[in-house]
């Protein structure tokens, strides 16, 4: 049986690799990994707390009103009669009102009904997970939302790959015996790639980025300050797994 | 029909006042951008999140919501958060790979240490002929 990650990692699976695959799978082996990450904080709690959560229902409970004579939190929030077929029940139990909270502060009820409706059962769970994440980070930071870090990781990014090639021509000197140091150095020989952000993206970051901004902290409304600038860049050289 | 009624506007098909909130965030050249964040989140919730903010933020917000619009369109499961879930594995795998290439360099440098004659020799030979085998076990290293 796998271990429930109890340090703030990377909990969601990449984009084709469906979160109720990796919770399958994550009651043998989830090979998560250790080294305290690019998330730090608050953004990362907010991850692991939607992960853990599913982790501790086990398997994915279908939380019904008619199993639990209980309307679902989204039906309390809308003051209506949880029916049966509800579609937000199995996805917004009473026990965690905040999320739905946040989802229809956000996107509103009708919108996500519309989403939701527009995909198939066994990818509803990851598309409420998702959202509820966005909404989240939105709540947090009203100016830019997840995309600060989108931001936040792309730096990260281009700061690693920088290390790397440096790292890999430092290796090509000394596995040489100390080539002269008027050879150039082979730029980009490392075989990492960088995702390359769409046009728009690289402009908004750019933007934001000369401008010193990243992210807005609601005034008051919180007491710890939004992290996606404070990684330590110690927390990239502590080892472990990654990946499923 | 006003031509001076921003995107937002048009869209809903209503008059467009000289305070609308969106005009300055929505110009009637791109109508896309409001499609798509109408689709998402809809005008008054947008509106609402626009209003809250200070003047000189709105437009920074504004674009992060057609950014996290444009996403979920296109992946309608995962929206942004599939992109930030891949970047945080290149992250891991960057971390990975320069820890290997880190540690090959430690190595290295301590067989220097300990065999300097050796290492001597070697970088005259490098000097005649190319090292086919570094290169063979460069390429296969990194990847």
């Amino acid at each position: 049986m796998g271990d429930i990650p109890t340090s703030p990692d990377i909990i969601f699976r990449c984009k084709g690799s469906p979160l109720a695959a990796a919770i399958k799978s994550a009651g043998i082996s989830f090979p998560l990994p250790k080294s305290g990450l690019i998330l730090v904080g608050e953004q990362t709690n907010i991850l692991l707390k939607h992960t853990q959560l599913i982790h501790l229902r086990g398997k994915v409970k279908m939380a019904s009103s008619s199993s639990y004579n209980s309307p679902c939190a989204a039906c309390k929030l809308l003051r209506r009669k949880c029916m049966p077929g509800c579609i937000f029940a199995p996805y917004f139990p009473p026990e965690e009102p905040q999320k739905f909270v946040n989802v229809h502060k956000i996107f509103g009820a009708s919108n996500v009904t519309k989403l939701l409706n527009e995909l198939l059962p066994h990818q509803r769970e990851d598309a409420v997970n998702s959202l509820a994440f966005e909404a989240e980070a939105r709540v947090r930071d009203p100016v830019y939302g997840c995309v600060g870090a989108i931001t936040f990781l792309q730096r990260q990014v281009q700061k690693l790959q920088k290390e790397l090639d440096a790292a890999n021509a430092d290796l090509i000197r000394f596995a040489c015996n100390d080539i002269p140091t008027a050879l150039p150095q082979a730029p980009g020989t490392s075989s990492f790639q960088p995702l390359t952000p769409r046009n728009r993206l690289a402009e908004f970051n750019r933007r934001i980025g000369n401008e010193g901004g990243g992210f807005y902290q609601v005034p008051g409304a919180l007491p710890y300050s939004f992290p996606w600038n404070d990684a330590s860049p110690g927390d990239i050289n502590d080892g472990g797994e990654g990946g499923m | 029909m006003n031509p001076g009624r921003c995107a937002a506007c048009r869209h809903l098909r209503r008059k467009c006042p000289p305070d609308c909130i969106f005009i300055p965030h929505f110009p009637p050249n791109v109508p896309q951008l409001f499609v798509s964040v109408h689709r998402i989140y809809g005008a008054s919730n947008v509106a609402k999140l626009l209003q809250q903010l200070p003047l000189h933020l709105r437009a920074d917000a504004a674009e992060s919501l057609c950014l996290e619009a444009q996403y979920r369109i296109e992946d309608p499961v995962y929206g942004c958060v599939g992109l930030i879930s891949l970047l945080q594995q290149q992250i891991l795998d960057a971390e990975k790979q320069l820890a290997k290439t880190r540690a090959e360099i430690a190595f290295l440098k301590s067989q220097a240490a300990q065999h300097p004659q050796a290492a001597a020799l070697r970088g005259n030979l490098s000097d005649n002929a190319a090292d086919l085998s570094f290169s063979d076990h460069h390429q296969s290293f990194c990847g």
